[in-house]
């Protein structure tokens, strides 16, 4: 008897099934037919339960981040680059190289097949960009209603170069602050797109992979790379509370030095938003010892990522740990944890 | 940004500050002005104006935030409605985080289970009542003059639609009464009265009711008003022109906003405004009391657009949290710190009093922008800060 013939998957028309993630044969083809040629590489294709590689030298960090933004797709990315560039950038904050992502896809029933594969080639190209891999995977399909389209999780596993030691507890009053470009541009694009917000504007997402521009930071600063994050959601006033208050010091910022794109200023005026705590997905603030900012800076400035960096504050000596800054009429001004949410889901 | 640096030139404004410095007359006690609008308080904060001024000129923050003056009663109300399975009601962002009693905010409805959505125009509510014919769409109408015409438009275009399944919830307030209550009202005498020199004029309220409404009580309470834009440099000019009119000895209304407001204000907003709307002999202000002749409610003509008609809405009355000083705050009386509940249990996560639940709120606008000069015991601030 031959083996019956099973029809290929119809990724144009098609949706997704909740047999697509009960593990039988349904499953299989869609890995078949949309992961794996979207994310191909040699562990992958494997095809083992786990993913096995040898350790380098040097310390490993390990991040772990979900998505769950809406819309999938918006101008300058999508949900599939975004949940590669957000993880790496994770694993760069530490000063480390990123190697290797997992990727765990909850799927609605009903999401069409075409959109899928269109987040899975993105992944995929994300990922070769980056230099890692997606190496495991997992898939798993809600009923209709239960999810939004797709939620993606991604894991990833980075190598700290030896010698490099790039922590928050490392942060000292004096320290100078860079921060990479401009803020606010992702989360205005992302705001410009959602349904109940529709507004036109040239405006693109900045997602990126910055482990490049962490590469060449950690190159010019040596040891006097103290720490960074990437301002994601709660934009930069969430990041810097964050780091003054894990650190222990407090933060003066000079408003007049943070760039922010005209059309970003403009968005935030109309829609009554700050841009300090709109999110960015391509931005890092770092501090960096002050004899060691020059030349940071200097680094940032010449990466592709960092042609906008800025010196835009230092740290202080302050026991109440506030982030403080002054205006651009020399008023001052507390520069505040978010209390609530400014909008729903924008990373 | 076009149109807006203009008038947040740092610049200019130690300009405007030196003009200030250089015409306040010493010995007369200072200079007190309110300024009426959350959306000044706000910038007075965000921009730190007051540490441009001289110590002499001190600034009063007023009842101006549309969220903050709701009574507990009515967000009681919305909340009740929003519980009911048939009704989707929507709102305006500002407004889901602020409590009822209990503690219950629309946030905290929506996430138990109720039909709650943010909208950012009165016109979204019809689109979609449209789009969700068999939802009760109602729209949580808050605001001064310059949210009561978005209303009415959209009641009107609800109207001509023939979109049944559309109602307002009416909770607009009028500016002129309000400031005339904190004049005159009798809790004065209990709340003690607070010295008013002169009032920066609303801006967004004035583009709709004109310059000519505020002449009254410039005459008759003998204080000077001058209408001002929100931007900063607006609110520093409108500070000289105050106080060049205490000086010279006038009263009388003056308009700094004159690239927005006219005399008679805008004419199509507010007839559309009294065809759709009539006055209510009271309304309940969070933290004045009742106000006569405060609130707008519709017409009969209108009642199948009136949610209080259609779901027989009652007021229960509500108390405020205990020790919460927003009357006399509100009033000007007292100032944020005077308040034994600021920044310990009233934090802008935890808002007990209205001048904590939005934005433009004068303890939100302190705590927000200003409380690092507050001499606060340590301990305070971290612990209020580790409830993150």
């Amino acid at each position: 008897m031959s083996r019956p013939l099973r029809r290929l998957l119809d990724v144009r028309c098609g949706r997704v099934e909740l047999a697509h993630g009960a593990g039988g044969s349904a499953m299989a083809q869609l890995i078949a037919q949309v992961f794996h040629p979207a994310l191909d590489n040699q562990w992958l294709r494997r095809g083992n339960d786990q993913a096995a590689f040898d350790v380098e030298p040097g310390r490993m960090v390990m991040t772990t981040d979900g998505y769950v933004i809406s819309p999938l797709f918006f101008p300058g990315g999508d949900i599939g680059s975004l949940a590669v560039h957000g993880t790496v950038n994770d694993i760069a904050m530490g000063g480390a190289v990123p190697r290797y992502l997992s990727a765990s896809f909850i799927l609605e029933e009903g999401f069409p097949l075409a959109d899928l594969e269109r987040v899975a080639q993105s992944m995929g190209a994300a990922a070769r960009a980056a230099g890692v891999a997606v190496v495991t995977g997992d898939t798993k399909v809600v009923e209709r209603g239960k999810a939004d389209g797709v939620f993606i999780c991604t894991t990833g596993i980075g190598v700290v170069p030896p010698g490099t030691d790039v922590s928050v507890e490392r942060v000292r009053p004096g320290d100078h602050v860079l921060l990479s470009g401009s803020l606010g541009d992702h989360g205005i694009a992302v705001m410009s797109c959602r349904n109940d917000l529709r507004f036109e504007t040239a405006l693109q997402s900045d997602s990126a992979a910055l482990h490049t521009l962490v590469a060449a930071m950690v190159a010019a600063g040596g040891a006097g790379l103290h720490a960074m994050r990437d301002p994601t959601r709660g934009g930069l006033a969430a990041t810097l509370n964050e780091i003054a208050q894990q650190a222990g010091v407090g933060v003066r910022l000079r408003e007049q030095a943070i760039p922010i794109k005209p059309a970003v200023a403009a968005a935030c005026e109309l829609l009554g938003l700050d841009p300090l705590y709109v999110a960015n997905e391509g931005k890092l603030v770092a501090f960096v010892a002050p004899e060691s900012a020059g030349a940071v800076l200097a680094a940032m400035r010449a990466h592709p990522l960092g042609g906008d960096a800025a010196l835009i504050g230092e740290a202080v000596a302050d026991d109440h740990r506030f982030v403080q800054m002054t205006t651009g009429f020399g008023g001052g001004r507390v520069v505040d944890w978010l209390a609530g949410e400014q909008l729903p889901r924008i990373c | 940004m076009k149109h807006a640096d203009e008038y947040r030139d740092g610049r200019l404004a130690r300009v405007l500050a030196d003009r200030i410095g250089a015409e306040v007359v010493g010995g007369t006690g200072g200079y007190h002005f309110m300024e009426f609008c959350g959306g000044h308080t706000h910038a007075i904060s965000r921009y730190g104006l007051e540490d441009l001024l001289p110590a002499s000129v001190r600034l009063i923050h007023g009842p101006g935030c549309p969220v903050c003056v709701l009574p507990v009663a009515r967000i009681d109300s919305a909340i009740r409605l929003a519980e009911r399975p048939q009704v989707t009601l929507c709102t305006y962002g500002d407004m889901m985080r602020v409590p009822g009693s209990r503690g219950v905010s629309l946030l905290r409805a929506k996430a138990a289970g109720a039909d709650v959505r943010m909208i950012y125009s009165a016109a979204d509510a019809v689109a979609l009542a449209r789009a969700e014919p068999r939802r009760e769409v109602v729209l949580f109408a808050i605001g001064f003059e310059t949210t009561t015409p978005p209303t009415a438009l959209a009641i009107r275009l609800a109207a001509r639609l023939g979109v049944k399944n559309f109602s307002v919830f009416c909770n607009h307030v009028l500016t002129p009464a309000a400031i005339q209550n904190i004049l005159e009202s009798p809790d004065v005498r209990e709340l003690g009265r607070v010295r008013i020199d002169g009032f920066i004029g609303p801006a967004h309220v004035s583009t709709i009711i004109g310059s000519a409404p505020y002449a009254f009580f410039a005459e008759e309470f003998a204080k000077p008003v001058v209408i001002a834009g929100f931007e900063p440099l607006d609110v520093l000019q409108a500070i000289l022109m105050l106080i060049r009119q205490v000086n010279d000895g006038r009263h009388e209304v003056e308009n700094q906003y004159g690239r927005a407001v006219r005399p008679d204000g805008n004419e199509h907003a507010k007839r559309d405004v009294a065809e759709l709307f009539e006055l209510r002999k009271s309304f309940e202000w969070r933290g004045l009391g009742p106000v006569p002749y405060s609130a707008l409610r519709l017409k009969s003509a209108y009642a199948e657009f009136d949610a209080e008609r259609r779901f027989a809405l009652q007021d229960v009355p509500a108390r405020e949290v205990p020790g919460c000083q927003c009357g006399a705050v509100l009033r000007g009386v007292k100032r944020p710190t005077d308040c034994k509940l600021f920044g310990t249990v009233c934090t802008p996560e935890t808002p007990m009093g209205s001048c904590m639940v939005s934005s433009e709120g004068a303890c939100a606008a302190h705590w927000t922008y200003k409380r690092f000069r507050d001499p606060l015991p340590l301990d305070v601030g971290v612990a209020a800060q580790g409830t993150r």
